[in-house]
């Protein structure tokens, strides 16, 4: 459990480039889309980049608008301007 | 009794149109962009030529000296499509509506120096002219290019142009108290002053340009690229200083739609000079071509706007624009 994070996100068009930067930034990182919704796993540490989702949604992106489309997470949240980032601080 | 609650998940079995997957492949979700605008022009089966130009089909590729193996290459990186569109120049109208309401209901611009308001009448409100201009060249890549991605964002270009030539109509009857008499002056000197001449020979033979892509390397690329940096960015910035901030507010909209639009310039010449060698070697031809003739047309602006200034301030945005066509890839 501990070595694990994830993200759930909506299934929509507006969460769809987030989901996008989350998969190139996190190589490591496993979908699993479903209906409604989109839960990415990933091992270790998980992050979504503020720069990646600009360029893949064509405008300014603050990480915060995010939440409109969050469902869920595990993992404890370290977050800046740039970059959320998800692990586990044990 | 005990629910066993299940989920039963349906996979799509297609998750987008086939024209698009076979761009994107089959698995990816497709943006709203892409399918706004893939595919949207018919590119076959065009059973008529325009009795207007018979050695040409009605969309044909052959319009430019570009060559692609897709047009549909060339997007737009804001993904533009009438929606996304729409609703951002919406706000941005909202905000702008506030700023002006704000400079008129409060007489901010009483204050400015009589010296910087004779400027902005001489320097800012013609320019309406160069926007109309801008606003047809734009109105010709929409009708005259090829694949939706460029024509319809050039239909967006077209429709922005529109907007700031009457954004500094607004301006200008602010400055004037709503007197009208302003724009017919700007006319005047848009006409007559030695000063815009070289500009409007410009503007006028811009219009002539047959070839689309050539026509937007020098309309969105050079003459937007040189006039919104000396006028929005180098003179707003002067006159700010100078205590006309009230100016500045209202070009929010120039300055914030400049730095959005020069990325879908960019990336057009980008996405071009990719894709061949000949391409690159054409775009560099026409930026050499035009760049001597849109300085000529600046070096009168730039010296009314900052005098002995104004070389060096034209030269710097001339290094400005250069940096830009080094970042898409040209030698020049």
């Amino acid at each position: 459990m501990a070595d694990k994070v994830f993200i759930a996100l909506q299934n929509n068009a507006e969460a769809q480039p987030i989901i996008e930067a989350i998969l190139e930034d996190n190589p490591a990182a496993v979908v699993n889309e479903t209906p409604g919704m989109v839960k990415i796993d990933c091992p270790g540490r998980l992050v979504v980049r503020r720069q990646t989702v600009e360029e893949k949604m064509g405008r300014e992106f603050d990480l915060q608008e995010m939440q409109i489309n969050l469902i869920s997470l595990g993992g404890n949240v370290d977050e800046d301007d740039d970059e959320f980032v998800i692990a586990w601080h044990t | 009794m005990s629910i066993d609650l299940k989920t039963t998940s349906v996979d799509p079995i297609r998750k987008t149109f086939d024209h698009i997957a076979a761009k994107i492949g089959p698995d990816k979700a497709a943006t709203r962009y892409q399918e706004a605008v893939w595919g949207l022009q018919p590119i076959v089966n065009q059973h008529y030529r325009p009795t207007w130009e018979p050695d040409k089909r009605i969309y044909d590729a052959s319009r430019t000296a570009i060559v692609m193996a897709d047009f549909d290459d060339l997007v737009d990186p804001r993904q533009y499509y009438y929606g996304t569109w729409t609703i951002q120049r919406g706000k941005q109208q909202n905000s702008q509506e506030k700023n002006f309401n704000f400079v008129e209901s409060r007489g901010l611009l009483a204050g400015l120096d009589a010296a910087w308001k004779e400027k902005i009448r001489r320097l800012v409100i013609p320019l309406r002219h160069v926007a109309w201009a801008a606003n047809a060249n734009n109105n010709f890549i929409a009708a005259y290019g090829f694949g939706a991605p460029v024509t319809s964002a050039a239909t967006m270009q077209m429709m922005d142009h529109l907007g700031i030539a009457q954004y500094i109509t607004r301006i200008g009857l602010i400055l004037a108290e709503n007197d009208p008499a302003i724009l017919d002056d700007a006319k005047a000197l848009w006409m007559d002053d030695e000063m815009w001449q070289p500009m409007r020979a410009l503007a006028e033979e811009s219009m002539v340009i047959k070839d689309w892509f050539e026509l937007h390397v020098l309309q969105n690329f050079l003459l937007d690229g040189t006039v919104h940096p000396l006028v929005f960015d180098k003179f707003d910035a002067a006159v700010a200083r100078h205590g006309g901030a009230a100016f500045s507010m209202m070009n929010e909209f120039m300055i914030e739609w400049f730095a959005e639009a020069s990325r879908w310039v960019d990336a057009v010449i980008e996405c071009a000079v990719k894709e061949s060698d000949a391409n690159k070697a054409l775009i560099e031809g026409w930026i050499a071509k035009w760049t001597p003739r849109v300085l000529g047309a600046m070096q009168p602006l730039g010296d009314a706007a900052f005098d002995e200034q104004g070389p060096a301030t034209i030269d710097e945005i001339t290094d400005r624009l250069m940096a830009r066509a080094g970042k898409a890839g040209l030698d020049v």
